[in-house]
């Protein structure tokens, strides 16, 4: 098995490779220069190319490109245009809340989704079932910002009980920030309710019809015993696939969701480096989440190892 | 009541509907079967003629959705079944009547060790704690005779060969000394050497354990070997029931004829191939979606007579313990041109 996660990693060099090419590019052929939004628009010309150069902006691209696939190599990202401040040291600093609120979603959403779907197809059929689905569909609409407002209205505003923006920081303690991601990881989670809901339930039919859960019946184990542990460990695997998936749209719309919620997150950070050209930042950012995103799925690869004993890798 | 103890199991009437694409068929009609303590009782019949469906409709184990069942009896052990609840129902599968299924490739869960798959059997019914239900489980595989019980335990299904799964099958349908077992097609999936050691066992368990056995199975082979009365299905219905020796002897059924006769001789080649399938008989099986006024037989009965088309026959006995549902159950009737 680290055999086969040593080859996956080597696997991913090359893709890597790619993506530092393609974000370098990116961030670079749009219009808007950093040094112009730094300097605002009284500076003069020799200002201006005086920093560029100090920036090393001034060079050919090919060559600033590999300057920077230099230092990352060594596992440095480089400093941020404009707060001179290491772009790990910021994407670390912005990842917490980044972190905390993908986790509370998710996790959310599967204790919410897997007994839902597993009770829609142990009664498939019937109003219960119809319930479920309809419902599925429901939150699989509902876009987020305006399940987001409706939450925020009743909880916040109407009820006062949660709060219904921003974060406190880590340092405010466990409680308050549950508290303040409790709004956002409903509004974000119901979308994968309704995705994993449905992969469960549809997992879990064809799972029902099998010989070994006529067995399972056959040696009298109580219904639980039959649904939770002999039907849903072999409808396991779609249902960790799609839960795989989701955190990987979950980090691809922090920039939205974040900006929903005012979370000062790595959405945040993304939005604000964008804005400014500070092409250390994305291109950073942007490595990072691609890093994170290969390992995701290397973990859900090897995590369909719990639940069948035939995949070995 | 007297001091004969009552029959290990008792259908009467059971009818079984199944719906299945807008249609209903009438899988089961009006099945009787008595099977006393300890006994072992074949159902033969060819594939299709609602051997299965019996033995599910039994343990009430037929998808509520699709199948709807009614029986004027049904006893265990002289214990009423009809009126039970799923939970009461579910209390005595497994442990006072337990089934043996026909595709061991299939019927173990593939992600559950076998091991687990045994000792939750025995904890469900027993109540022993984790430690003795191991113990017994290990005693379990010796007895269906899979060396190296410690080691099997934590196997899972995909490590082993059909003939050690169905052994697997066999020892937890047995792991809490059920009154009644029912064993549908035990060997049909196995190759011909695996099938005589199962069904080897088979008898050999049930004499340890004092067991009643419904073996079905659509091979005579097996039939003459095990079982000391036969019930012949035909779509549906019980159409002769008889002690194996007479059955052999004087069958009265035209199918039981032909099931007879498309029986590989003893000592033939065949007799180590496959043995006789019935399906070798001309004709097929008619679907009993309740158009067929007549018996069921007819359409392929070379001795049908006009009466056979319009009204089916009941089973009536014609000598102790043989009863036989034709309407010239009286008449020895011979293979005709290779026809029944
Ligand atoms: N789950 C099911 N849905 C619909 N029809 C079924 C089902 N199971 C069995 N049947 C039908 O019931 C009849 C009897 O089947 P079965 O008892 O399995 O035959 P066998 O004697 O081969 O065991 C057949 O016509 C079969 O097609
Ligand atoms: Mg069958």
């Amino acid at each position: 098995m680290l055999r086969y996660i040593l080859k996956r990693l080597l696997m991913v060099v090359p893709v890597m490779g790619v993506v530092t090419v393609v974000v370098f590019v990116l961030s670079r052929v749009g219009p808007g220069d950093p040094v112009t939004i730094m300097l605002g628009e009284f500076a003069t010309a020799e200002q201006i190319a005086r920093t560029r150069t100090a920036l090393g902006l001034d060079l050919p691209l090919p060559a600033q490109y590999f300057a920077w696939l230099a230092q990352t190599l060594q596992g440095n990202l480089g400093l941020s245009l404009f707060t001179r401040k290491p772009v790990l040291e910021l994407i670390a600093q912005s990842a917490a809340p980044t972190v905390l609120l993908t986790l509370c979603a998710m996790v959310y959403a599967v204790l919410v989704a897997v007994p839902l779907g597993v009770l829609a197809a142990a009664r498939a059929g019937s109003l219960v079932d119809r319930a479920v689905m309809a419902g599925a569909v429901l939150g699989f609409s509902t876009p987020v910002f305006v399940l987001g407002y409706i939450l925020a209205y009743v909880f916040g505003l109407r009820l006062g009980l949660l709060p219904v923006q921003g974060f406190p920081g880590l340092e405010a303690g466990p409680v308050a920030v549950l508290r303040a991601l409790t709004l956002p990881a409903l509004a974000i989670g119901a979308t994968f309710v309704a995705l994993i809901a449905r992969v469960t339930r549809a997992s879990m039919l064809e799972v029902l019809n099998e010989d070994y859960i006529r067995t399972a019946r056959a040696k009298g184990l109580r219904r639980p015993v039959v649904l939770l542990v002999h039907a849903l460990k072999n409808a396991a695997v779609p249902v960790v696939t799609m839960i795989g998936i989701g955190f990987g749209i979950l980090l691809s719309g922090v920039v939205v969701t974040e900006s929903v919620f005012a979370i000062p997150g790595i959405g945040r950070l993304t939005v604000d480096a964008i804005f400014r050209r500070d092409f250390p930042v994305i291109q950073g950012v942007v490595l990072v989440m691609s890093a994170v995103y290969v390992l995701l799925n290397l973990l859900v690869d090897l995590s369909y190892m719990l639940f069948d004993p035939r995949i070995r890798y | 009541m007297s001091g004969s103890p009552p029959p290990a199991l008792e259908v009467a009437d059971l009818a079984v509907d199944l719906r299945s694409g807008g249609r209903t068929i009438r899988a089961v009609d009006g099945m009787s079967l008595t099977l006393d303590a300890g006994e072992t009782l074949a159902i033969v019949g060819e594939s299709g003629c609602g051997k299965s469906v019996t033995a599910l409709a039994i343990l009430r184990l037929l998808p509520q959705r699709i199948a709807t069942m009614r029986a004027s009896r049904l006893r265990l052990g002289g214990e009423d079944l009809v009126g039970l609840s799923e939970e009461e129902m579910r209390r005595l599968r497994g442990n006072r009547i337990s089934m043996v299924f026909q595709e061991p490739m299939t019927s173990l869960n593939p992600v559950l060790s076998v091991g687990r798959q045994i000792i939750e059997t025995i904890r469900t019914h027993r109540g022993l704690d984790r430690a003795a239900a191991t113990a017994e489980a290990l005693d379990l595989l010796r007895l269906v005779r899979i060396p190296d019980g410690e080691r099997r335990l934590g196997q899972y299904p995909f490590e082993m060969s059909g003939g050690m799964r169905q052994r697997v099958m066999i020892a937890m349908a047995v792991a809490c000394r059920p009154a009644v077992l029912l064993a549908d097609e035990p060997t049909t999936a196995l190759d011909v050497t695996v099938q005589a050691q199962i069904l080897d066992l088979l008898q050999d368990l049930q004499r340890r354990i004092g067991t009643a056995m419904v073996l079905i199975t659509h091979d005579l082979g097996v039939v003459a070997q095990s079982a000391r009365r036969v019930v012949v299905m035909y779509a549906g219905r019980k159409v002769e029931e008889a002690p194996v020796g007479r059955l052999f002897a004087d069958p009265r059924h035209p199918y039981t004829l032909g099931l007879l006769a498309s029986m590989p001789r003893l000592g033939s080649s065949a007799a180590h191939g496959p043995r006789g399938r019935l399906r070798e008989m001309s004709g097929s099986v008619p679907v009993m979606d309740g158009r067929i006024e007549g018996c069921p037989f007819a359409a392929r009965c070379a001795h049908a007579l006009d009466l056979c088309r319009r009204s089916a026959p009941e089973p009536v006995e014609i000598a102790p313990d043989h009863r036989v549902a034709c309407w010239r159950a009286q008449e020895r009737l011979e293979m005709a041109h290779g026809r029944v």
